[in-house]
């Protein structure tokens, strides 16, 4: 996968809670068998017109968000589907980061992301940054009010600067395992296959295949 | 130390826990369909790699497939899927049930059916809904296209361990409600990202009263709210399912009794602890339909259409735009709600005892003239079962059309879609934004609820008729 350490770019806003894989990549793009060509379908129901046109009124087609690289969005990102491609949407679309909130309650915390969405984006180099709402609703202020303002996503020291005239910095917890494997860019399956031996004896000790 | 059932599970296939705190967690049955495996295979082919273990692994074809005339796929790239599918169970030796067997089906319906889901088990599957399978209290979950080429090239998954919940369903369902109706209710309660991060175990007497097939449904829908996964403790309800009829994968004879033995021991202990608990009583829960885009957004169906400002887990801007998509004005008794399309199917709702129920309803009535109900079994077997108890004849009877197996317009990518502006009566488990087709309305419900619609033609309490 593609490795990531730092990463500067336009921060777009995508206004909603409950971004469903639906959404970000509408199902007659899954009958593809290619790994690639998912990026211009990105909110492909959102970001075009019955006529085909490019609907002036979703916010990512702002002139102000063109060749934008880093996403914010609100809680629950990536909800619904299993999909990957998903990820392959978002992050062929030019996005290297995507940002949400995760939102507290007396019961515990509610997470940023849906699971199996950062799971996937986590084998695709794509950077979910989980931050509380109020920096969050925080960011959504300041893009809003500062048209083509850039911001750096830094995984290495695990936060992101506001590029407004006086830099503003927020810091992300992330997980170390995956942060290791996306800073080198390295695939799993051949870290895995180092501990085939592990594999062999834990199937020697179950004993029997199913079948 | 008391384990839970999860716990139990998760250790016994732990194979290795990893210098960075991962676990590399041995998977048990790796089940595979067109639409998230292609690029997985590929991904070996590029790597050189095989298949670790062909005899865990199960394929079907389900997404893409017409429900009418199977064999004639006109969108060449859902038959260039389907075909990359046979391709590469050819190629890798995994057993395919395709388009020509009568053991096809949604893959959430074929597992339980053939035996290949068994208690214990760790499950996975490239599709969310592969939760359904913790109904007989294996860990099963859904994972992306990475993660079923890693299990296919190792047998493997590298895990960080979910935190548990347990949900306690409490009381005696009334005449007429159903296991859908409760876990839309906890989903409505807790939100659509209420248990992400979650493993949840469903517990308490109303949850023992079900049978497997109504287990699943609640199972099927963990994902919704947001679950990992979502199981149930295996008991003699799961013991006679595992031991009826013809389940080939099923374990037989001494086998079966040695099995058995080995299950008793997997309910949570007295005193295991969880990270999260609650419970929810269901003796007076009414039926619930869902009113918006996402399956938290869900009324009583004696109740109305909320206004936007007290919808919960969502801001009021989103519940705005919820109830313009849907078409609905708060305040509306849910039961004025007319409907213009009804389907009976998917992997939540499409067993045999889900058709009995809805045919039931049907049996001396008719679907209204202004209503079209479409009805697909979830799997060939059912499909056959159906049409020897005479239940197709009833659904025809009715008016309603009669298909082959397919998941179909739970998420059509089949021809099965709503035309924008269509209103659904659903048996499925996802009403987003253009799920059962681009603009189409989706309000998701239990088999009774939808097959009382289609009679109606707009929302009815089907306790009323029974």
């Amino acid at each position: 996968m593609q490795s990531f350490e730092k990463h500067r770019g336009i921060i777009a806003t995508l206004d909603r809670a409950n971004v469903d894989t639906d959404q970000i990549i509408p199902k007659q793009f899954l009958k593809s068998i290619a790994r690639t060509g998912f990026g211009e379908a990105l909110f492909c129901d959102w970001k075009y017109a019955a006529d085909g046109s490019l609907d002036a009124s979703f916010e990512l087609n702002a002139d102000r968000f063109r060749g934008a690289s880093i996403l914010i969005a609100r809680n629950n990102f990536g909800c619904g589907s299993s999909r990957e491609h998903a990820v392959w949407a978002v992050a062929q679309a030019g996005f290297r980061a995507v940002i949400a909130p995760r939102i507290e309650h007396e019961d515990g915390s509610v997470k940023a992301f849906a699971d199996i969405f950062q799971n996937n984006a986590s084998k695709n180099g794509l950077v979910t940054v989980e931050l509380s709402e109020s920096e969050v609703n925080e960011i959504f202020n300041t893009v809003t009010t500062t048209p083509g303002l850039e911001a750096t996503v830094d995984l290495v020291t695990q936060q992101v600067t506001l590029h407004t005239h006086e830099p503003v910095i927020y810091n992300f917890d992330f997980d170390p395992a995956i942060k290791e494997n996306i800073l080198l860019g390295r695939d799993d399956i051949g870290q895995t296959l180092e501990h085939e031996s592990t594999i062999t004896a834990y199937e020697d000790r179950i004993g029997e295949t199913t079948d | 130390m008391p384990k839970t059932l999860f716990e139990k599970i998760w250790d016994k296939h732990v194979v290795d826990v990893l210098p960075d705190g991962t676990t590399l967690l041995y998977i048990d049955r790796h089940l595979v369909h067109e639409v998230t495996s292609p690029q997985a295979f590929e991904g070996l082919r590029l790597a050189g790699r095989s298949v670790r273990q062909p005899g865990r692994t199960l394929a079907t074809m389900d997404h893409n497939v017409p429900t009418d005339d199977r064999h004639n796929i006109n969108d060449p790239i859902s038959k260039a899927q389907i075909e990359a599918l046979e391709k590469n169970c050819n190629d890798f030796d995994v057993t395919l049930y395709g388009l020509d067997s009568n053991k096809q089906g949604i893959v959430h319906i074929i597992g339980p059916e053939q035996g290949a889901t068994l208690p214990g088990m760790t499950i996975v599957c490239g599709d969310s809904h592969t939760s359904t399978h913790g109904a007989f209290g294996t860990l099963a979950f859904g994972i992306g296209t990475s993660e079923v080429e890693h299990v296919l090239a190792t047998q493997t998954l590298r895990q960080k361990k979910p935190r548990s919940m347990k949900v306690d369903f409490r009381g005696a369902l009334q005449k007429g409600v159903t296991s859908k109706d409760m876990i839309l209710k906890l989903i409505r309660e807790l939100g659509t990202a209420g248990c992400t991060g979650y493993v949840l175990e469903y517990a308490g007497d109303a949850i023992r009263a079900l049978t497997m097939e109504e287990r699943m449904t609640i199972c099927n829908m963990s994902i919704e709210g947001g679950a990992r996964a979502g199981m149930i403790a295996p008991d003699d309800t799961t013991f006679e399912y595992v031991a009826s009829d013809d389940r080939p994968y099923a374990p037989r004879g001494e086998a079966l009794e040695r099995a058995i033995k080995e299950w008793r021991k997997l309910p949570t202990d007295p005193g295991a602890r969880f990270d999260r608990e609650l419970s929810i009583n269901v003796s007076d829960l009414p039926p619930q339909v869902s009113w918006g885009t996402n399956p938290g957004m869900v009324a009583d169906v004696t109740g109305c259409i909320p206004s936007p400002d007290a919808v919960t887990h969502c801001s009021q801007v989103d519940a705005e735009r919820a109830l313009e998509y849907m078409g609905l004005t708060p305040g509306t008794p849910v039961t004025d709600i007319a409907i213009d399309t009804v389907f009976l199917g998917s992997c939540t709702n499409a067993r045999i005892e889900d058709l009995r129920r809805a045919a039931a309803i049907l049996r001396d009535r008719k679907v209204a003239e202004t209503v079209r109900m479409l009805v697909v079994p979830g799997s060939e077997r059912v499909r056959e079962q159906a049409e020897a108890e005479g239940l197709d004849r009833i659904f025809k009877n009715a008016g309603a059309e009669w298909r082959f197996a397919g998941c179909s317009m739970c998420l059509a990518m089949n021809p099965d879609q709503l035309k924008p502006g269509e209103r659904c009566a659903s048996t499925s488990n996802r009403n987003f934004e253009g799920r059962q087709g681009k603009g189409g309305r989706t309000h998701l419900v239990s088999p009774e609820m939808a097959t009382a619609a289609a009679v109606a033609g707009h929302f009815v309490d089907v306790r009323e008729w029974m």
